[in-house]
């Protein structure tokens, strides 16, 4: 009974079936997918395949793939952090209110809210034992009300370096997604080469060995959730740079769904045990894609909301499959 | 036997077969219940005693074999089909609803209601209580179930059982948390369910208990039938070797293990050396009383008794992974202050698992990720891993220890059970450990794996580490260990070394009446 | 069992009544804890702001409450299962839009065609739960989308927004008894029938039991996939009724409602006492829960200095202590 597994799955590998079909899905679905939706629009959209069309998309989708790298990790845990549309926006109040010290202050300070933020609830996950769902929950709306107390309407400034920050480019790369690739990037290396990402997934993966081999299990939780905190501050600041105004009651709002679904539809299991960085990347740009691809057959975004609701429960339906076979 | 009675047996299972994946749990067992019949089912653990359990109250279907209840045939497709028939199961977890009153969990689904079929709240109450009274349960039937005590939840479960027409009522291990006083109750009321003429089929590894209630026994060993009877025929000692499989007319000297079997031989073990591991008076309620271990460099201590007696949570106690409520643990000489998984690391204590799925597999991550799981600190460098180092330590073990996969980065839970426990092996050798603990290394494994196991864990100890070996296993663990310390209920029963570490030894040690 | 594992008998005793008064006390805080707040709320904000107490002010307050409140009794069956409806801001929102839109036909098709869709969209997501046995978050998630899609299909994306047309309609959600909203009237009717259904109905225990311990329950003969639909399409209908008697009050379906009113409700619930893990609850404290956080909010409004951020402030901080309070109290419990 101990071995479920010791039977080699012959009967998964000699046939196309239902299962493997779905775990394929999983696996690569989200690249067809885009791949797919690229095709459909270089043939029947005009305007296509320019790079102006190209780089807008990139800049709107830069700040959900940061919060998603960041939800993709704590998702790993088995966990889920709700609270980052939140964060996004005290960042933003916290970036205006500082502003006065300086830009690089002003920087240090949002980011240093997103930390503290992931910090209370990582504390509350991994030493009180709270579900991540309610810990992140009250955070999602105490955070708001703070930002919407900290700045009450809508602020709009003009500060050159944060202009330059929000609409510059180098080499006709916007910063914005310049920092979204490197995020990335760390986020890869950081799953890939560092003894953080390798306990993370063993956490996620199971719990009890990893107590049993002596791993920090508090230690690593805690600090998901602070990264996870700093990247939504992050792209709360991105954010308010590209619009050069502080929207605390908006920014960010349900942000935590489209993270949600791009790691979802990216393949990482909500069972946690697994992390998929570029498979994150690339959920964050199908549903950016659909999106732009929906308006710009003139379908209502009705439609949209709708083909998301149906993917996350097909995403979610095939990492299913993987985890009962 | 005795001339059958007219009445068909209660449930009569004829060659009952049940296959796992690469596993087959029942191999052709049949069972018989009279009515008024307290029967013992013992075995040691994969011996298939949970899977027929399982079989009986409808929670797996048999492959093949035939099911009767009463004379008719069964085919359970769900525990709730087996209740129907009258089959009840009082679970080791209980199986009822912690935070319901008594009262509720009593009469869920059969709760008195008045004419509007509201839940008449009264009555209820006073149901309830009318219900318990037989079972000497007196409480307020109001309050959750999950504020009384283990012993007064397992009558509220056997209550509900009996109430809801039970004819055949199966207890698993009902007396393991239970106080020595409550065990009389339950045995009081045992007493009076086979006078109703219930029949009981009782699940326990305490001798005592399975002596005062059961009239037969029904033993199993590795899938199948072992024997069958009046356990008054048996004694103790008699049946202990039936369950360990170990006939006491044959008790070989010749080893069929790959343990060389000397014992206590002078280069190792010497009194002089400091002990890589002492633990004083481990305590933890309800596991284990007053346990003390000593093991030095380059010594096999064996820790026998039979499942349940505390073999497990002793080396778990060690390890840090229970909490200890008295008793003290020291490594190499240096005392640890409250133990824990990641202390008892560091001191260099490597735990290897009895369930190694549960708790010691991950199965989504790579060999190679599974291996430098407990040794990422001396494997990386300001948080950075050396992928150089990992590919050199996993080269290492993956050749010492004969690992077979396709390459190691197969995800560990496709690998079988006994590559998955020389992998488990790998990741505590690779942190330097001083001290082995191994709970049942060699289980679930096959014969091949096994020997090289074996091999393994006299070469590491010639190495001088030591090692703490927990087998069901006689032979291995007579002929692995130079000691061998025998728990029974949670306590020291018997410490055996040199030439008194023989297989009869062990067994009368085990089987020996507790002194109370 | 053996000499060693003894404990003084009077110790023990000892033990056992300190836990057990422990426990009472845990007990009340659990069950009345929202309830306490609220009623010291109340004194203080009768004292320190004049209007507060007035009857204008209070019946602004219940009928403001009473739309969060249908919905929390709903929500209250969910959680106590160990479940989550997240889609019900967007239930709501599609329950106006659709009362409003059919109020052409009569009140009692404006009624009608919202309880029987959001009914439905129960439904599905419920059996999709109990069936696949996907995390009921995600697939509420998904339907939180899906019925804010319908809802902005059917009004042309939000463009549209139908005018009640029926006066008797308008009137179920504008008529006033007593001074109170018929809404509030509603409201309270609900709560009563809830609490019939949880405490003394067989369905009550049967939620119960399937929050406690999933696998008992099942044993115990609880029909588990038929009970996880049926609080599933429970929290549908109340939605889609709430939402239509907003609309009536609104004489109009107003598109943008309902966007984060889940959090709300599930704040609601749980500081009420229900435990998120399930298992554990009262729709009493579900209305002290809601009365309190509306409480908080219309006192807000009252400073005037303040915005009504401060509110989201002060129920996050609520919601933060009351987990914390409810994980360290099952704690002790399990503890003893």
């Amino acid at each position: 009974m101990a071995d479920v597994k010791a039977a080699p799955a012959a009967p998964a590998r000699t046939g196309w079936d239902r299962s493997r079909a779905l775990s394929w899905l999983q696996d690569y679905g989200v690249y067809a997918s885009v791949a797919l939706l690229l095709v459909f629009n270089a043939v029947f959209t005009p305007h296509y395949l320019e790079a102006g069309n190209f780089r807008t998309q990139l800049v709107q989708v830069a700040p959900i793939v940061i919060v998603s790298l960041g939800m993709a990790l704590v998702i790993g845990t088995e966990g889920v952090d709700l609270s980052v549309g939140s964060v996004m926006s005290l960042s933003a109040a916290m970036l205006t209110l500082y502003l006065g010290y300086g830009l690089v202050p002003a920087l240090l300070v949002a980011l240093l809210g997103g930390a503290a933020s992931g910090a209370v609830g990582g504390a509350m996950v991994a030493f009180l034992g709270v579900q991540p769902i309610v810990a992140t929950l009250a955070l999602l709306v105490g955070l708001r009300g703070l930002a919407n107390v900290l700045v009450p309407q809508l602020k709009e400034f003009r500060d050159p370096g944060l202009l330059e920050l929000g609409g510059g480019s180098v080499g006709g790369v916007p910063y914005v997604v310049l920092v979204a690739a490197a995020v990335t990037v760390a986020v890869g290396f950081a799953m890939r080469r560092t003894t953080f990402g390798r306990r993370l997934v063993a956490i996620g993966g199971n719990r009890r060995a990893g107590e049993l081999s002596g791993l920090p299990v508090k230690r690593v939780l805690v600090l998901v959730y602070v990264v996870s905190g700093v990247l939504a501050a992050l792209a709360g600041v991105l954010s308010t740079a590209r619009i050069q105004a502080a929207d605390p009651t908006s920014l960010g709002l349900l942000m935590e769904l489209s993270a949600i679904t791009a790691v979802v539809v990216g393949g990482t299991p909500l069972t946690g045990g697994r992390v998929r960085v570029a498979g994150t990347v690339m959920g964050a740009l199908l549903m950016q894609l659909l999106t732009s691809t929906l308006t710009k057959h003139d379908l209502p975004s009705s439609w949209t909301q709708m083909v998301q609701a149906v993917i996350i429960l097909g995403a979610v339906y095939a990492a299913r499959q993987r985890v009962t076979r | 036997m005795a001339a059958p009675p007219p009445d068909p047996p209660l449930i009569q299972a004829t060659g009952i077969v049940k296959r796992f994946p690469g596993v087959l749990a029942l191999d052709g067992v049949s069972f018989e219940l009279r009515a008024g019949q307290a029967h013992a089912l013992v075995g040691e653990n994969g011996a298939g005693k949970s899977t027929l359990l399982k079989v009986l109250t409808g929670v797996y279907r048999p492959d093949a074999g035939e099911l009767r209840v009463a004379g008719a045939p069964a085919a359970f497709g769900s525990p709730v089909d087996a209740q129907r028939a009258g089959v009840q199961a009082i679970h080791q977890e209980i199986g009822l609803v912690p935070l319901m009153s008594v009262a509720r969990n009593l009469l869920l689904g059969r709760e008195p209601r008045t004419r509007l079929g509201l839940i008449d709240v009264r009555a209820l109450h006073r149901r309830a209580e009318e219900l318990l009274r037989p079972y000497g349960v007196e409480v307020d039937v109001r309050r959750p179930l999950r504020s009384f005590g283990v012993g007064t939840q397992q009558m509220v479960a056997l209550a509900r059982a009996v109430s809801v027409d039970a004819r055949v009522v199966v207890m698993d291990e009902p007396t393991s948390s239970l106080e020595p006083r409550e065990v009389d109750t339950l045995f009081g009321v045992i007493g009076g369910l086979l006078e109703q003429g219930i029949a009981v089929v009782y699940v326990s590894h305490r001798m005592d208990e399975l002596f005062r209630v059961c009239e037969s026994v029904t033993v199993l060993r590795d899938g199948r039938l072992v024997h069958t009877g009046p356990l008054a025929d048996l004694d103790r000692l008699r049946l202990v070797s039936l369950m360990l499989g170990r006939d006491m007319a044959e008790v070989r000297a010749e080893g069929l293990t790959r343990f060389s079997g000397e014992h206590g031989s002078g280069d190792h073990g010497r009194a002089a050396d400091t002990p890589v591991l002492e633990a004083r008076g481990l305590t933890v309620r309800h596991r284990i009383a007053d346990v003390s271990v000593t093991v030095r460099p380059g010594e096999v201590v064996g820790l026998g008794g039979l499942l349940g007696s505390g073999r497990t949570e002793t080396a778990k106690a060690i390890a840090g992974a229970l909490p200890l409520d008295a008793g003290t643990v020291a490594v190499a000489g240096r005392a640890l202050r409250r133990p824990t998984a990641a202390s008892t690391t560091r001191a260099g204590v490597a735990l290897l698992p009895e369930d190694r799925k549960a708790e010691g597999i991950v199965p989504a991550l790579s060999i190679r990720e599974n291996i430098a799981l407990a040794a990422l600190p001396a494997l990386s460098r300001a948080g950075l891993v050396s992928d150089a180092r990992i590919d050199r330590v996993v080269d290492v073990f993956m050749k010492r220890l004969r690992i077979k996969a396709s390459s190691v980065h197969q995800p560990a839970g496709e690998l079988s059970g006994g590559n998955q426990q020389k992998v488990l092996l790998a990741r505590w050798l690779a942190t330097g450990p001083k001290v082995l603990l191994l709970d049942e290394p060699t289980r679930g494994i096959d014969v091949g794996a096994k020997a090289e196991v074996q091999a393994l864990i006299e070469e590491l100890a010639g190495e001088g580490l030591g090692v703490l070996l927990i087998s069901s296993d006689l032979e291995e663990l007579v002929e692995g260990s130079d000691r061998v310390l025998v728990l029974r209920d949670g306590a020291v029963a018997a410490e055996l070394s040199g030439g008194e570490v023989t297989e009869h030894g062990v067994l009368a040690a085990i089987a020996a009446e507790g002194e109370d | 069992m053996t000499s060693a594992t003894t404990v003084p008998p009077a110790a023990d005793a000892a033990a056992a009544g300190g836990r057990a008064r422990a426990e009472r006390a845990g007990h009340l805080l659990q069950q009345h804890g929202a309830l306490i707040v609220l009623v010291l709320v109340g004194a203080v904000s009768a004292v320190a702001f004049p209007d507060f107490a007035g009857g204008a002010n209070l019946a602004n307050l219940a009928v403001a409450a009473s739309f969060t409140a249908m919905i929390a009794v709903g929500m209250t069956f969910v959680i106590i299962t160990g479940g989550i409806d997240l889609s019900v801001g967007s239930q709501f929102a599609l329950g106006g839009v659709l009362a409003a839109w059919a109020s052409q036909y009569g009140w009692v098709p404006a009624l009608l065609l919202p309880l029987a869709v959001c009914g439905t969209f129960g439904l599905v997501q419920g059996t999709i739960i109990a069936r696949t046995g996907m995390a009921p978050f995600i697939v509420t998630l998904a339907g939180l989308l899906g019925a804010r899609g319908l809802m902005l299909a059917i009004s042309d994306e939000g463009a549209d927004t139908y005018l009640v047309k029926s006066a008797a309609f308008a009137r179920l959600g504008q008529g006033t008894l007593l001074g109170l909203a018929y809404p509030v009237y509603a409201a309270l009717a609900l709560f009563a029938l809830g609490g019939l259904l949880l405490r003394r109905a067989r369905f009550g225990q049967y939620v119960f039991a399937l929050g406690g311990a999933a696998d008992s329950a099942r044993l115990m003969g609880v029909p588990v996939a038929r009970v996880t639909a049926a609080v599933y399409v429970l929290t549908g209908l109340l939605a889609g009724l709430a939402g239509a008697l907003n609309a009536a009050r609104l004489s109009s379906g107003v598109t943008i409602l309902g966007t984060g009113m889940e959090l709300d409700v599930i704040a609601a619930v749980v500081i009420g006492g229900t435990l998120l893990t399930g298992g554990a609850g009262a729709l009493s404290g579900t209305l002290a829960g809601v009365l309190l956080l509306g409480v908080i909010q219309n006192v807000i409004n009252q400073i005037g200095s303040l915005t009504s951020a401060y509110q989201q402030v002060v129920s996050g901080a609520f919601l933060a202590v009351v987990v914390v309070v409810q994980r360290y109290l099952s704690r002790v419990q399990r503890l003893s």
